[in-house]
């Protein structure tokens, strides 16, 4: 008796955990045409897309999303929000999983293979930050011999180390508020990453740190869709050139990095064109 | 027998006679001083008041020192979010239901790949036996991290190796995290099933077989069960280093329950107070968890005492001494990771 | 296979990391765990209550979470640097949280070593007039050690797995997996051979360990 009810338990936890990953696995995109659009933004970067509880998360990339998402016919509310991670994007695109990405997502070629990409909707520049009353750094230079923070997976450091061959010392972490933490106590010098990136924690504490405002490398932020969506991509560049024109985008990024003293450029970038 | 297994007085001292209580009381004093120092630079540490103090130490008596600074860690600011339910409910709360689940689908496919290795182990082909020891020994070498940063590039090994196109099939965090503790944490399950089985009093098996039970009968009606019951404390306690291992998850963006409070840190820039109070919830977790594979592993040695007199040595398997097993508890055969 | 050969120096590096982060961990936890274990035993009250509560906390919190202390806490809020450079610094700092972290294993394994030992000896001892020190030194240490060469090896063991979680958690050190992942992000290294490689590495290192304090046990074990 007893042995049976064991094995009998055994089998029924085994079939539970094939029905809980096999859920696990799924997710499925919704697709537009029951009336709701799926949109993957970053969970996890104040200014530009943060979660604020409940999956309601807010930001420059959340804005521009749902202004776009506003321009293709979706309310609001008919909108689902998903976080997307840099290392998922291209998957979720590729399965449906979301209609889009609006995620700090930038344009290269190698992506291209992968995805289409509408826009740039902004051009992000590589930038440092380092606290408000550093007066000893003012370029990269100066970072010759001190510590600089980054975020373990970008390739923002190498640019400082290797490409421009600056002898400064590398903290690595886990992300960026890491990176802030150690900065405010003052264990490293300087963090570097897009200057979007930059301004929207540096907007979460006015008058804390400052950005030196410089422009060491481009990061074109587009729009990630699925592949072969040239006419979705037609519609977001329109969406994309209405949003500066109407001064919905300068507003936009008014609201998210006004406090950072992040001078942003409020013109269009020239889109890229679809395929 | 065991000298610290009772709450009786140890046998490793005397009940102190006069001199002894007074060195102790001076020994207590040190350790509360010590404890107290310690405690104090971690307090005015994460007050930023630490400098203050060793600029001029007569500042301890003051209160000032001790009252939470604006600029460190205990301001109310950085604690004050912890107040508010809507973040328990919508973010802190949906990472555990995260963590539970990673966590319990593992630990049920780990006794699966346990059960299955652990017998192949046993088998009486030596082909599988090497198979099976082969794939537990492996797992068992290999870091957990090292696991799950493999799984989530199986699609671009599958694209190299096979011209399998990528999208073809996705790899989640979750999925990453749960086969890398499947993995490690059913290796070292497949060994202490192997020992359980092996514990099984040799007589069991030979009536099942003078019964003319087949191999498989004797191995899933009399072997197994015994043996899972027997194992269930080294189970539970397996549970609380797999709930400690899915934070790695945090690496991988699986949002398990310390990335929501590093998400949490990042929004309200208190990341330490969030670190303190996540530490604290798995503390709390875990330690009733381990208490109850205590609790379990007490009935059975109850019930072991019972039937140690009609069969040989049988308390709980896979560490050596019978002794050591009755104190380690949480400790299971490897000790847990992460 | 060859794109792993030709970062043959990166790996190299990787692991001598790993190595040196297990060597010294494993020494500072073996002595801490000691430390812990007569505390745990001794018989002043208060000592056994600290040494319990240490253990209990820091036992059942995440590694990662232990880590994050070092790199975050102790370093950047409580300014604890242990070298000028970025390197040694987040090293030491990875050595103390790992330290720490594996000396209440080590702690839970002697104590049960000292479990084995029987009363008669112990009381004999004290008969003969030892201290309780001079009983710990003397009768219990070398025998409770003897019984349980063989989880402390599972315990050296893990330490050594448990390095790689040094390369996150707000440290950064630049060990072998962090490396693995690197390659695989830069997405041109082939998967599975890379994998194997960096598998191979551990195995090299944990399997001898294995069979080492095997070996020893067996020799080593107290005859009773």
């Amino acid at each position: 008796m007893r042995a049976r009810t064991l094995s009998t338990t055994v089998a029924g936890a085994a079939a539970l955990a094939l029905a809980l990953t096999a859920c696990g696995g799924g997710g499925g995109g919704d697709q537009a045409d029951d009336g709701t659009i799926t949109i993957g933004v970053k969970y996890d970067q104040p200014g530009l897309g943060l979660e604020e509880g409940s999956g309601q998360p807010a930001g420059f990339d959340v804005d521009v999303a749902t202004y776009i998402a506003g321009e293709l016919g979706y309310e609001p509310d008919q909108i689902e929000w998903t976080e997307a991670a840099s290392a998922n994007r291209e998957t979720f695109l590729q399965q449906g999983t979301v209609d889009m990405v609006v995620a700090t997502y930038s344009i290269t070629d190698e992506r291209k293979q992968l995805v289409d990409f509408a826009g740039p909707y902004y051009v992000a520049q590589q930038d440092i930050l380092v606290q408000a009353e550093n007066e000893d750094v003012a370029a990269a230079e100066d970072l010759e011999g001190r510590t600089l923070c980054s975020a373990s997976g970008s390739r923002s450091a190498e640019t400082i180390t290797e490409t421009m061959g600056i002898g400064a010392e590398l903290r690595e972490t886990q992300n960026y508020s890491e990176c802030l933490q150690l900065l405010t106590d003052g264990q490293v010098d300087a963090v570097t990453t897009d200057n979007t990136i930059l301004a929207g924690y540096a907007a979460q504490q006015a008058g804390e740190f400052k950005l030196l405002g410089l422009e060491m490398q481009e990061e074109r932020y587009g729009v990630g869709l699925p592949k072969g969506s040239t006419e979705r991509c037609e519609e977001v560049n329109a969406a994309i050139a209405q949003m500066y024109e109407d001064g919905s985008a300068e507003e936009f990024l008014n609201a998210n990095f006004g406090e950072a003293e992040f001078e942003y450029s409020t013109e269009q970038p020239e889109a890229d064109g679809c395929a | 027998m065991s000298v610290l297994k009772t709450k009786e007085p140890s046998r490793l001292f005397d009940a102190p006679g006069p001199k002894a209580a007074a060195r102790q009381r001076v020994y207590s004093v040190f350790a509360a001083l010590a404890a107290a120092v310690l405690l104090a630079w971690v307090y005015l540490g994460f007050n930023r008041t630490w400098e203050v103090v060793r600029a001029d130490p007569g500042a301890l008596l003051g209160g000032d020192v001790w009252r939470p600074a604006e600029d460190g860690q205990w301001t109310a600011d950085k604690w004050e979010p912890f107040l508010d339910p809507t973040l328990w409910t919508g973010m802190v709360l949906p990472g555990m239901v995260q963590t539970l689940t990673a966590a319990g689908i593992s630990i049920v496919l780990a006794i699966v790949f346990g059960l299955v290795f652990g017998i192949g182990r046993l088998s009486d082909h030596a082909w599988i036996r090497w198979v099976c020891g082969t794939v537990v020994e492996f797992f068992r070498g290999i870091p957990l991290l090292m696991l799950i940063f493999f799984t989530l590039a199986a699609p671009l090994a599958a694209n190299q190796l096979f011209g399998v196109p990528f999208g073809t099939f996705l790899v989640t965090p979750l999925t990453a995290v749960v086969v890398g503790l499947t993995l490690y944490n059913g290796s070292v399950l497949a060994e202490v099933f192997r020992a359980g089985i092996n514990s099984v009093p040799k007589g069991q098996s030979e009536a099942a077989y003078s019964l003319g039970m087949g191999k498989t009968q004797v191995m899933g009606l009399i072997l197994v069960p015994q043996a899972i019951s027997s194992m269930m404390p080294a189970i539970v306690a397996q549970l609380v280093v797999l709930l400690k291992d899915s934070a790695l998850g945090y690496i991988v963006a699986f949002p398990e329950m310390l990335r929501s409070f590093s998400l949490i840190g990042t929004r309200f820039q208190n990341v330490i107070p969030a670190a303190i109070i996540c530490a604290l919830i798995y503390i709390v977790i875990n330690v009733s968890l381990s208490r109850l594979a205590i609790w379990l592993e007490r009935r059975n040695a109850r019930r072991g005492k019972v039937s140690a007199k009609a069969t040989v040595a049988p308390g709980v398997p896979g560490v050596a001494p019978t002794d050591v097993v009755a104190d380690t508890t949480a400790t299971p055969e490897d000790p847990p990771k992460g | 296979m060859e794109a792993f050969l030709a970062n043959f120096n990166v790996v190299i590096d990787g692991f001598s990391w790993t190595i040196r982060l297990t060597a010294i961990s494993a020494v500072f936890s073996f002595a801490l765990g000691i430390v812990l274990t007569a505390m745990r035993v001794s018989p002043v009250p208060l000592l056994r209550l600290m040494a319990s509560v240490y253990v209990e906390a820091v036992r059942n919190t995440p590694l990662t979470l232990v880590l994050l202390f070092c790199g975050l806490g102790l370093n950047s809020a409580l300014g604890l640097s242990f070298a000028e450079s970025v390197e040694w610094n987040v090293y030491w700092l990875a050595v103390l949280g790992l330290s720490a972290y594996t000396a209440c294993f080590v702690s839970e394994a002697l104590r049960s070593g000292v479990n084995t030992i029987p009363f008669g000896q112990i009381e004999a001892a004290r008969s003969l007039g030892l201290t309780f020190m001079q009983n710990m030194r003397l009768i219990v240490l070398p025998q409770a050690l003897r019984s349980v060469i063989g989880p402390l090896g599972s315990v050296l063991i893990a330490l050594t797995k448990n390095t790689t979680v040094a390369s996150v958690a707000g440290l950064g050190v630049q060990e072998a997996s962090r490396e693995m992942k690197l390659m695989f992000d830069q997405g041109v290294v082939p998967v599975l051979p890379t994998f194997i490689g960096f598998a191979i590495g551990f195995l090299v290192l944990c399997l001898p360990m294995g069979w080492i304090f095997g070996t020893l046990s067996k020799r080593m074990a107290v005859a009773r």
